[in-house]
């Protein structure tokens, strides 16, 4: 029937390649068209609702967080309640040089936020990521209240408790005025910084080395047993996502003008966790749709009833770890797969 | 003259008092096609640990190629050449089978480290990868979950990453293990199929399998080798009959 | 001079040592069930402020003793913990690690929010019995006698513990699994009723834990967060499963906790933070846990 050893590969590689699971995989990657929805919407909403741009970029801050969170948790597989710690290093690097005046640029700011937010994401990656499990949030926790109580305690610096106000940033490109006065500016600079921020998320998704990380999280052991270098990956990737945060927590005290104690809470660290699983992780537009969902909910519900909020809030993470632990695109996926389109690839 | 692929010299672990692989001289050649068998208990899946690097010895050394690799990590290994596959499936359940391959041949190729293109992009990948699903005759699932296959083809999935690492040593522990009789034969064709020059090393049980594809056999008892030989000549062996032969493991060759 | 130093020492020991018996009582149910089946249950905490209200209103407003009122903690909590397990808990053994974070996430908000909303958001004073109260004079200083108490009942509580672990039949069961728990189910032992019994007597005892602790460590409907680290850390750092592991460990951080809130009490916490992570980088698996293979 066949011969004893493979075949010399075929030169005429495009028969294996229009297969279509090799189609999939070569194709996947391409923007959609659905993909500039959300953009547009964005924009849109900066005309329609032009009271509402604070709240407009209080939710990009928290995609643009939620979306950081997603690299660590949803591709890589890091569980972590910990990653406010690195919100707030971004925050106070950018609040300490505004409000001594020693770099109040935006822009560049958020660069060195974010360097500083990768920095720490680093060394705490080389060393806890050599833990997992119980241990590894446990240390993730710790780290984060240690950065906290260590701004606490260096409160000549930080303004402790009650942080540091007024911060003076410059104008954007030395021109459009900069504070929470200017809502539209702040609004779309931030929708700006999200817009890159997401491009370079999105293609470190499609590379191979975000295909490695899916592997990581699918299959550790098996992922030894191909020869990758897990522990460095898991850290160049913990680094990343802690950079990214680093931005969020640095957008969020130029906006604010303003950066305390709370950069650094458990609170907006489980907040952050549970955005990103109400709308699906790994799966990049989570982020968006979980942002969007729980913030509306919160701005609506927590502002008028509190405690049923808190109530509410409670009985869906119980309900989502029971039944819908792949959150709103989760549950969409498999609506869409009983009554929707059978479309030939998956 | 063929070389010596894998060695091993005087190869020991304990774990406390108990002496799970004893003082192991092994040698495997390009192109061997050998079978380690053995008891419940006999030491082999802590031999292969050993020889993959999952354990390290309390005594003795590996060598590859003439190079000791004994302290060598396990992914250091699998990049100098040695791969296996597990008893029980340690696959990519919720991705495709095709890209369960890729995922190994991005690895070997070293493109896994890249951030800033598409893995879409790497044809040479995806390509290479489809042609070794249409040899293991997997082609047909390229687009399945492997959580959607049946169980015999999803150990044929365990074999295609490891052959996509192209090692010049493969480990096989227990290929057949959990495959319905019905869908052994698919395993079997593979194995039989593999490139000429690697060299093979299965743990194997059903005998059938041992028989049908081992140059030379190897049995283990107790950590350490109780007897070694053709296929025949060690079923001709009345002390392994005895030990384990007898005992009614696997099937009799008639 | 060394008369001062002396009684300010013994009284800053007497105090960590209360405080951090207290974290003990609390914790050592986490530790074992954690070490039992692997179970993040940050929700814990969460018990431990159930059984404070208990006390609290079982004392203020039905009047009950101090005494009948810490056993009546002990029973409802470990009774509520029994209800949860069997219809919430046991879905979600085999699920992963995340799951199991947002649910009993999840159980802490809505502990939360339902103490909120019987009983109110604000902090519920406790009244100590008279007999409790006051200071004892113990030869060579004064110190509060609820303290001293706090102090004997715990190490009566470890003991009691670690001699149910040692001597009887389901001590030995609880280790064995602890230890191995393949080999212990086939061995005969029925795991899941194992683990139902341990949930309930470490719920209990968190409950029981937080009525003992309500008097200084204050009850309101932050507690189960407001605490949540210190548990994880004192059953971290202790060893998961060890009961010895988690007493050193509390009463370890207990006396650290209240040295550094004396002596710095911007950020000092900040100590026990880098030790913690100090620790469990040296031993993944705490003090007295077991390693894993």
């Amino acid at each position: 029937m066949s011969s004893s050893a493979f075949p010399t590969p075929a030169p005429a590689a495009d028969t294996q390649l229009g297969h279509p699971a090799a189609h999939l995989l070569m194709t996947r990657h391409r923007f959609r068209w659905w993909e500039a929805l959300p953009w547009i919407a964005a924009i849109g909403f900066y005309f329609a609702f032009p009271d509402y741009l604070g709240f407009g970029t209080e939710l990009l801050i928290a995609i643009l967080f939620a979306l950081s969170l997603d690299l660590a948790l949803g591709y890589a597989g890091i569980i972590t309640l910990g990653h406010a710690a690195f919100f707030g290093t971004g925050a106070y690097a950018v609040g300490m040089l505004a409000f001594y005046g020693i770099w109040t640029e935006p822009m560049t700011g958020l660069v060195i936020a974010a360097v500083a937010a990768g920095v720490v994401g680093l060394l705490s990656g080389l060393v806890l990521l050599r833990t997992n499990g119980l241990t590894l949030l446990m240390l993730t926790l710790c780290t984060m209240a240690l950065l906290q109580e260590g701004a606490n305690m260096a409160h000549d610096y930080t303004g402790g408790f009650d942080g540091l106000p007024s911060l003076s940033i410059a104008p954007v490109f030395g021109v459009f005025e900069f504070n929470p006065l200017y809502a539209d500016t702040q609004y779309l600079y931030t929708l700006a910084v999200l817009m890159i921020c997401f491009l370079f998320v999105r293609t470190l998704v499609y590379s191979p080395f975000g295909q490695s990380l899916t592997g990581i999280r699918e299959n550790l052991l098996r992922m030894h047993a191909i020869g990758s270098p897990v522990r460095r990956r898991l850290v160049v990737c913990y680094t990343i996502s802690a950079a990214i945060a680093g931005i969020a927590g640095g957008l969020w005290a130029q906006t604010n003008a303003f950066v305390n104690l709370s950069a650094f809470d458990l609170d907006r660290a489980a907040t952050v966790l549970i955005i990103l699983i109400l709308g699906g992780y790994g799966r990049l537009y989570g982020a968006f749709i979980g942002a969007i969902a729980y913030m509306a909910l919160e701005h609506f519900l927590a502002r008028l009833y509190p405690t049923a909020w808190q109530l509410g809030l409670g009985l869906l993470l119980v309900l989502i770890a029971l039944f819908a632990r792949n959150g709103i695109l989760g549950l969409g996926d498999v609506l869409w797969r009983r009554y929707g389109v059978r479309h030939a690839a998956s | 003259m063929t070389e010596t692929r894998l060695e091993t010299r005087a190869l020991s672990r304990s774990f406390g008092a108990l002496k799970a692989v004893q003082e192991i001289d092994f040698k495997l050649d390009a192109g061997a096609r050998h079978a380690l068998i053995g008891p419940n208990g006999a030491g082999k899946t802590t031999f292969i640990n050993l020889l993959t690097g999952v354990l390290r010895p309390t005594n003795g050394s590996v060598l590859l190629a003439g190079r000791d690799i004994t302290a060598t990590t396990q992914a250091e290994r699998v990049k100098l050449g040695i791969a296996r596959t597990f008893q029980i499936n340690r696959l990519f359940r919720g991705l495709s089978v095709l890209e369960n391959v890729c995922i190994a041949v991005a690895e070997r190729v070293g493109a896994a480290p890249s951030m800033f293109y598409p893995a879409g992009r790497r044809t040479d990948i995806i390509g290479e990868s489809m042609e070794l699903l249409e040899t293991l005759k997997l082609a047909d699932f390229a687009r399945h979950r492997v959580s959607e296959l049946p169980y015999g083809r999803q150990r044929l999935v365990e074999l295609a990453i490891t052959i996509g690492l192209k090692p010049a040593v493969l480990l096989l522990d227990e290929p057949a293990a959990g495959v319905p009789s019905a869908e052994t034969h698919i395993i079997l064709d593979a194995i039989e199929r593999l490139p000429e020059d690697i060299a093979v090393l299965i743990i194997e049980h059903d005998m059938d399998v041992v028989f049908r594809f081992a140059e030379r056999v190897i049995v283990m008892v107790g950590g350490a080798v109780f007897a070694e030989g053709t296929p025949r000549e060690i079923e001709a062996n009345l002390q392994v009959r005895a030990v384990y032969l007898g005992q009614g493991h696997g099937a009799r060759r008639d | 001079m060394s008369v001062d130093f002396a009684s300010n020492f013994i009284s800053i020991l007497l105090g960590g040592l209360s405080a951090g018996t207290v974290l003990f009582i609390v914790s050592v149910g986490l530790s074992v069930t954690m070490g039992l089946m692997g179970f993040v249950n940050l929700a814990h905490g969460a018990f431990a402020m159930f059984g404070g209200y208990i006390v609290v209103l079982a004392m203020n407003r039905a009047h009950i003793g101090f005494a009948p009122a810490l056993a009546l903690a002990f029973v409802t909590t470990a009774v509520l913990s029994v209800l949860l397990e069997r219809l919430l808990y046991r879905r979600l053994y085999r699920a992963g690690e995340l799951d199991q974070v947002l649910f009993t996430l999840g159980l802490i908000f809505i502990f939360m929010a339902a103490i909120t909303i019987v009983v109110g958001p604000e902090s519920q004073p406790l009244q100590l019995p008279a007999a409790l109260g006051g200071q004892l004079n113990l030869g060579f200083t004064r110190y509060r006698t609820y303290s001293i108490f706090l102090i004997v009942i715990g190490f009566l509580i470890v003991s009691g513990i670690w001699l149910a672990f040692e001597r009887t039949r389901i001590g030995a069961q609880i280790r064995a699994t602890v230890d191995n728990r393949r080999m212990a189910e086939s061995l005969g032992i029925n795991v899941d009723r194992l683990f139902t019994i341990t949930f309930a007597f470490g719920s209990g005892m968190a409950g029981l834990g937080g009525g003992l602790g309500a008097e200084f460590l204050g009850l309101d409907p932050q507690y189960a967060l407001k605490y949540l680290v210190y548990f994880l850390i004192v059953v971290s750092v202790g060893g998961l499963g060890s009961v010895a592991g988690v007493y050193f460990a509390s009463l370890i951080i207990g006396i650290l906790d209240f040295v550094l809130k004396l002596y710095l009490p911007k950020g000092g916490t900040i100590f026990i933070y880098a030790l913690t992570i100090l620790l469990l980088l040296w031993r993944p698996q705490g003090l007295l846990g077991k390693k894993e293979t």
